[in-house]
């Protein structure tokens, strides 16, 4: 992805790379438009990938 | 997806805007990397590892974590030494695809977007505010994001609590909520709304570890306000974990262990001892949150997140940029992802006319043709998932054990079966071993087999083609102490999953058009706003309201904590949907039917009443339930029986009326009157910020009102703690009291009377108020006779159960179906427009597509075996299989996009002649024997 080109119809910025960025990119992608998701980590996944589980199920957060 | 990326600049406008960006070299070409970890092992120099919270080391050359995506090395210029001092450059000849470039230089773009959003996640607090506790002086006052860390089993220490002062296990902990929230100290007097629930979180995953270790949370207010999270907080005091309502001063290093000073509520100082410290730390706003600001032009609240409107809580002050999650305020990880989806939708309703012309979409290869005469040739892939299964499983032995059985012409183990270099290594085997099988032994089928799917049909295999055994869940994690019985019964596992695949055959995909409509039940705020979320991205909607006007409980409102103006806003909303071509109201109107399913749903709906009462038909493509809820009124506290006792709904009503008495003198208010473990079990959110808008409204109507709040716990999570804050320094009196002590109100001549316990004071009081104010719940309108109708699932307390709570927030079981308002779960306005605007989004998803995919996991009927006896249509719940005539004789046919794959028919068919893809007779008994295989070396465990 974003390799490419800068200048493409119908496209948005998602600014950060956590859990809310990256929902907003897959549902944008969905809807039938192009994403660059920008993050200043060298990885997505925010702080969420740090978490063991979550509440209040305990389910595994990866 | 650009990472290492720093955003500069935004220039242009909505539709068309230019942003910079910065691409920071990882010294690791992405695409040559395998991500083999051997470069890490060769780097001499040590640093800090940030992903662990500096609780472990790692090397400048390093993943952060196995499932990193992209999964690409990178090197961190600041402690590298060939950048730094420039030596070294040892990882360079070590990496066996030469993949490591120093030469590569930081890269700037122009991106061309037509909208942005902003999701830059939460800062955290600074450490100087830690140091009261002992944070930085004594080795085990931990914050929570490090217990977290210590916890996770793929951690550190995998898992092992340990105080790190000499290496004990803790016998006693303490967690010590609100460090850096409601704290005007530190300039965050707002409430970070997520810490309770990590902190129980945290707490019964400690549990869970060591049952004997003593845990208390200390806390001022247990704010588990969100959907079901009371059960949790319930479940942790059932285990034992204490909870003590008190302010902790300080923490003191004290002989081996810490000293925490606390003040209770009755005004008495008590100090403790615990061997571990956990601080439940805050959300701060970004630290570049002021530098996002300037950069883009949005304007920020006192507390630096973006400020955001009540009844456009994510639009941000500058048009086209959007905003998502923590930095809009602080909140968990389901509203975070439904924020991000009503993000989607605004995004998408700014490039409206631009929809599709930018996307490229992902091509598959061939699929390979595989017959039932081909060879079997079967892969079998055991993950260790980390230490998750292969601690107790004995990993390297099932997948030796898979490579002797018939048909499996290849085998092996990984790290982590889900990390993106295992799909590049699961696709060229299948390639190389000209593979047409694929087991897989890891963990749950149902979070992770659509990726593996997926991976196939990259390799051009049909997705059907595959298996897999969940040897984390039925092997590692419930036979987690015995672990030889664990590997035998993966051994078994594997076994069946192998005599079950070699009888699989491909099944192909049907896809079925869409009709481009929705039909959205509820004309409340939640109905409006999906409605009119649905027309700006294009989209036309049937509104179909129960009552006679649309605007739900708006009407009963009249203004808002923030000081909006509900009618105005109301105003707004209902002449925006008249004016919508797009929108169809039906008012009086009820649903009575629906068939069909995701892309073709048909509803007959009624309206009108007596002669004009009539029915038509609806064609949809999509339901949004936005079915709404109403104020429960509890027969209690003399509710009905005296004027002086109304509910909040009603105080407000009378409160912008114009009567002259109409903010009393002396006031009691009762909170979760009927809530939390009374009529209703649960709590609903909105009630304590309802009795703190009415005090504020009162207190300016009236500053001379005497007002008392009996409460258990004072709800005002993220920025409603300001207005918590206003009301006690204005002089409102605020008495918790216990479930097994509540209030009680009775009738003395022309008085009420309020009896409670002062927990301040210690004994027992009671008055003769001017009025009783009960704050009561909410309970959901109409979801029993929904549910049936729509056969969608409900909670324990009748609201409609979401597909997966972090997930899935705003879909249900059902495709097609979305839930948003009320009928979810208590909420606020504000939450309520955004999961709107969610549901909004996930709706249009089938829409904008404009076909469905039907699972071919789905009933067959072989008519030749069909003696059309009926059977199978009786029992379908889904309505999916229909009687028809075959050469004048009834057969049955499976009506395949309604089809839930549940099996009931196939079950019950007396001639066997219904079978499910994917799970035949012969592929299940062939299953069921292989479980009666199992070799008579291995230990029989009883």
């Amino acid at each position: 992805m974003g390799k490419a080109m800068n200048h493409r119809e119908g496209s948005v910025m998602v600014l950060g790379g956590g859990i809310a960025g990256i929902q907003a990119a897959l549902d944008l992608t969905e809807l039938g438009y192009y994403v660059y998701l920008v993050e200043k980590s060298p990885a997505v996944g925010g702080v969420m990938a740090q978490l063991d589980k979550t509440f209040p199920t305990n389910d595994c957060s990866l | 997806m650009l990472t290492n990326a720093d955003f500069l600049a935004l220039a242009g406008e909505p539709g068309k805007f230019q942003a910079k960006i910065n691409m920071r070299p990882r010294y690791i070409d992405a695409d040559a990397c395998t991500a083999c970890g051997l470069c890490t092992q060769y780097c001499p120099k040590h640093q800090v590892d940030d992903y662990n919270e500096g609780l472990a080391l790692t090397r400048p050359i390093h993943i952060d974590y196995a499932q990193a995506v992209p999964a690409t090395y990178y090197i961190d210029p600041a402690s590298c030494l060939h950048l730094q001092h420039d030596t070294c450059q040892i990882c360079v000849p070590v990496c066996q695809s030469h993949a490591i470039n120093f030469k590569q230089q930081p890269e700037e773009r122009i991106l061309e977007v037509g909208a942005v959003i902003l999701s830059p996640g939460f800062g955290k607090i600074d450490t100087k505010v830690l140091e009261k506790f002992s944070y930085g002086k004594h080795p085990d006052v931990v914050t929570a994001f490090e217990y977290e860390r210590m916890t996770t089993a793929s951690g550190p220490f995998m898992g092992e609590i340990k105080c790190f002062s000499d290496g004990r296990h803790p016998r006693s902990m303490a967690f010590i909520q609100c460090v850096g929230s409601r704290d005007i100290g530190c300039n965050n007097g707002y409430c970070s709304s997520v810490c309770c629930m990590y902190a129980i979180k945290e707490a019964l995953v400690t549990k869970e570890h060591d049952p004997e270790v003593d845990i208390t949370i200390y806390y001022m207010d247990i704010r588990t306000q969100g959907k079901d999270f009371d059960a949790a907080r319930e479940r942790a005091e059932a285990i034992g974990i204490k909870f003590v309502r008190a302010r902790v001063a300080g923490v003191t290093p004290w002989d081996k262990s810490l000293k925490l000073t606390y003040s209770t509520f009755d005004g008495q100082h008590k100090f403790v001892s615990h061997d571990l410290v956990v601080l439940s730390v805050g959300l701060e706003s970004p630290k570049d949150a002021a530098k996002i600001s300037q950069l883009t032009g949005v304007a920020l609240n006192k507390y630096d997140f973006c400020a955001t409107e009540t009844f456009q809580p994510l639009q941000t002050s500058r048009e086209g940029i959007i905003v998502a999650g923590a930095f809009q305020g602080p909140k968990d990880i389901p509203e975070s992802v439904t924020q991000s989806s009503g993000a989607a939708a605004l995004a998408a309703a700014v490039l409206r006319d631009q929809r599709g012309k930018g996307v490229v979409l992902k091509t598959y290869p061939d699929e390979q043709q595989v017959t039932p005469d081909d060879e079997v040739r079967v892969g079998v892939f055991v993950c260790h998932c980390g230490i998750n299964i292969s601690s107790v499983v004995d990993v390297a032995d099932v997948a030796k054990y898979a490579g002797g059985m018939e048909g499996v012409t290849y085998y092996t183990e990984s790290l982590y079966s889900c990390s993106q270099d295992a799909q590049e290594v699961l696709k060229q085997k299948i390639k190389e071993h000209k593979l047409n099988r694929v087991v897989i032994a890891a963990c749950s089928p149902r979070t992770h087999e659509p990726l593996f799917q997926e991976t196939l049909k990259d390799a051009g295999l049909n997705r059907n083609l595959f298996e897999m055994v969940n040897i984390r869940d039925q092997c590692s994690w419930v036979h987690a102490n015995e672990p030889a019985a664990a590997t035998d019964k993966s051994r078994d596992l594997v076994r069946m999953a192998v005599a079950k695949a070699r009888h699989i055959q491909p099944l192909a995909e049907q896809t079925v058009p869409v009709t481009p409509r929705a039909l959205i039940l509820g004309g409340g705020v939640a109905g409006m706003t999906a409605a009119l979320t649905l027309a700006d991205q294009g989209y036309p909607s049937v509104l179909v309201e129960q009552g006679a006007q649309i605007g739900g409980n708006l009407q009963n409102l009249n203004y808002t904590l923030a000081g909006d103006q509900v009618a105005q806003h109301l105003k707004g909303l209902v002449d925006r949907i008249k004016k919508s071509k797009e929108i169809e109201v039906i008012t009086n109107a009820e649903l009575l039917q629906t068939a069909g399913f995701v892309g073709n749903f048909s509803s007959i709906i009624e309206s009108g009443k007596g002669k004009t009462k009539k029915e038509q038909t609806v064609d949809h493509g999509v339901i949004v339930v936005a079915t709404g809820g109403h104020e429960h009124r509890p027969d209690k506290y003399l509710l009905g029986q005296s004027k002086k006792v109304m509910t909040q709904m009603e105080f407000e009503k009378q409160l912008t009326g114009r009567a002259k008495n109409r903010a009393p003198g002396s006031i009691v208010m009762i909170q979760c009157a009927g809530s939390r473990g009374d009529d209703l079990s649960y709590c609903s959110k909105v009630c304590c910020n309802h009795a703190l808008k009415n005090i504020l409204k009162v207190k300016a109507i009236n500053p001379d009102s005497q007002i008392i709040v009996l409460y258990r716990d004072m709800r005002a999570y993220g920025m409603a703690e300001d207005a918590y804050l206003e009301a006690r320094k204005m002089g409102v009196v605020f008495i918790p009291y216990e479930v097994d002590r509540k209030p009680e109100v009775s009738q003395k001549s022309h008085q009420v009377q309020v009896s409670f316990f002062d927990s301040i004071m210690q004994e027992e009081v009671i008055m003769a108020p001017d009025l009783v104010v009960l704050s009561v719940g909410i309970v959901p309108d109409g979801t029993e006779k929904l549910s049936k109708l729509l056969k969608l699932p409900v909670t324990a307390n009748n609201f409609f159960l979401e597909a997966h709570v972090k997930l899935r927030p705003v879909e249900m079981a059902v495709s097609g179906v979305y839930v948003c308002g009320l009928a979810h779960g208590p909420k606020p306005v504000d939450e309520t427009i955004v999961q709107a605007q969610a549901a909004a989004a996930k709706a249009a998803i089938p829409l904008v597509k404009g076909f469905v995919t039907v699972d071919p996991i789905i009933s067959c009927v072989d008519q030749d075996q069909c003696i059309g006896c009926g059977l199978c249509t009786s029992l379908c719940p889904y309505g999916a299989i229909e009687m028809k005539k075959v050469d004048k004789k009834r057969k049955a046919e499976t009506i395949t996009a309604s089809c839930k794959a549940c099996g009931i028919c196939a079950s019950h068919c007396p001639t066997f002649a219904i079978s499910m893809g994917g799970f035949t007779n012969e592929q299940l008994i062939s299953q069921i024997e292989a479980f009666g295989d199992r070799p008579k070396d291995m230990v029989e465990v009883a």
